[in-house]
């Protein structure tokens, strides 16, 4: 299959973007300045990242259209207010986690933020649920561009006045070079930003005056160890089908209201899971040392038993260490257990860690 | 400065009298991107020509690092272990890999120069 391009390819060209293919996309990993730099430059200054990779899947409908949405995803979207966000899930039947979304209530439905490798199967998953009066379609003409650090808030709002009014998981719509664009205050790095839906006629404007403002350009590669810093899981390594919202120490994200009152995919099981505890967790692994515990690392119990397995770890440029996540038997679970890593075929020392690593600058 | 010799996996020899000191090259290091972690041989380890001998990682990935030309490790480098990202900053000097005492001098002979390793470069270029 030919890999597919987002509207900015060529921009990212100019650049100096080193590709790789990514879910079906052909997307930049860093540009000329490498991971860390665009790391530290989004932690100090502001980043932007282009994912218009990822699924904006948009549902129309009547009040039953809440109620269809509600079997597959257990927010509470009876009570989302307009304009407001929440991080949730898609779950099967056993309550795996099928994908993990942030799901915002719009004028007359809701827009969700599908992973890229997810949506075609999202889609078919969700419809399942949906009838008649319900209507729903991927767009593929916007493109979604992320923008995050410190700085964000005061450059774009000398583009879209009034855009610092929103605060954490709220959005609204702007008006931009006569056009209506779609920002929320979020993101996936741990720092203050927004999110940019804007067609991809108009994303170049965009992002000229993103970088006319000093906003670098950032690849995956950072925005993978940014988000890992933050203690925020990537689908496909520290989250799957066959991991359920406890397993993955996501309970929170769980509507208070709908784990009492259940009729989701999966609740039996989630509801004993929530009383019992399941038997792995996931948690924030510090290495000792400089030693990179990558995914599929080994863990091991102080008296080298295996107790669990890594799935996402690098090296932290803002910890200034290597950081890890990983699933480990829950009896060691708690903060500061020691364990051991195997990193080809030797063992290293480590601790079980508070997540995040790196402390969140959330605009309240 | 003694003549330095390149070989296909992007590591450069220099010899003076039977020590070879081995490290990584810039071409390298560009390829790798930011580096985070180095692992060098232990003292007395004896390595095989084209044996792997030490350990580097990038934020991106971990590859490991060939020697060569075969001998008996005399020495690590310390400093590029306590400094990874030194090996950024000077990989064809002070952030040299590792030391040892070679077995052949006909290993070191065989490997590129300069000028066929740039070519080599730019033939290959990842």
């Amino acid at each position: 299959m030919q890999a597919q391009k987002t509207a900015l390819y060529n921009i990212h060209k100019k650049l100096g973007a080193k590709f790789v293919p990514f879910a079906g996309y052909e997307m930049p990993i860093q540009y000329k300045d490498g991971i860390v730099k665009e790391h530290i430059s989004t932690r100090t200054h502001a980043g932007f990242f282009d994912v218009s990779h990822m699924g904006q899947f948009f549902l129309e409908g009547d009040e039953t259209l809440i109620e269809a949405l509600e079997k597959i995803i257990p927010a509470d979207l009876k009570s989302l207010k307009i304009n407001h966000s929440k991080y949730s899930f898609l779950l099967n039947s056993n309550g795996g986690i099928i994908d993990d979304l942030i799901v915002t209530k719009t004028d007359g439905g809701f827009c969700i933020i599908l992973n890229a490798a997810c949506k075609e199967n999202d889609i078919k998953e969700i419809s399942q649920f949906l009838g008649e009066n319900h209507k729903y379609h991927l767009n593929n003409n916007l493109s979604l561009i992320a923008l995050q650090g410190p700085r964000s808030v005061e450059i774009l709002e000398k583009l879209i006045p009034n855009v610092s009014n929103l605060k954490f998981m709220t959005g609204n719509k702007f008006s931009y070079d006569d056009e209506n664009i779609y920002i929320t205050r979020s993101g996936y790095t741990g720092e203050d930003g927004f999110e940019i839906s804007i067609s991809n006629k108009k994303v170049e404007k965009l992002i000229n005056f993103l970088i006319s403002n000093g906003v670098k350009p950032i690849g995956l590669g950072a925005r993978d160890t940014l988000r890992l810093e933050a203690g925020l899981c990537l689908y496909g390594q520290d989250l799957n089908e066959k991991i359920n919202p406890v397993e993955a120490n996501l309970k929170w994200a769980i509507a208070k209201k709908r784990k009492d009152v259940g009729g989701f995919n999966g609740w039996d099981k989630i509801k004993r899971l929530l009383t019992n505890g399941s038997e792995k967790i996931r948690v924030g692994i510090k290495p000792e040392g400089k030693v990179i515990a990558r995914e599929n690392t080994k863990i091991f119990s102080t008296d080298d038993k295996e107790i669990g397995l890594i799935t996402s770890g690098t090296f932290g440029p803002s910890v200034n260490a290597p950081v890890a996540m990983g699933y480990i038997q829950s009896k060691f679970a708690g903060i500061g257990t020691p364990i051991k890593l195997e990193v080809r075929g030797k063992k290293y020392g480590g601790k079980v860690s508070e997540l995040p690593f790196y402390k969140k600058n959330y605009a309240k | 400065m003694s003549e330095k010799k390149f070989s296909k996996k992007h590591e450069w020899v220099s010899l003076e009298g039977e020590i070879a000191t081995v490290g990584i090259t810039q071409h390298a290091t560009e390829l790798l991107g930011d580096i985070v972690f180095v692992e060098v041989p232990d003292i007395g380890k004896s390595i095989e020509k084209e044996g792997q001998a030490a350990v580097v990682e990038s934020t991106k990935a971990a590859s490991d690092v060939y020697s060569p030309i075969s001998g008996e490790i005399t020495e690590g480098n310390k400093t590029i272990v306590e400094d990874p990202s030194s090996v950024n900053t000077d990989p064809e000097g002070a952030s040299w890999f590792f030391k040892l005492k070679i077995n052949d001098k006909g290993e070191f002979d065989s490997l590129m120069s300069k000028e066929e390793y740039d070519k080599f470069c730019k033939e290959n270029p990842n």
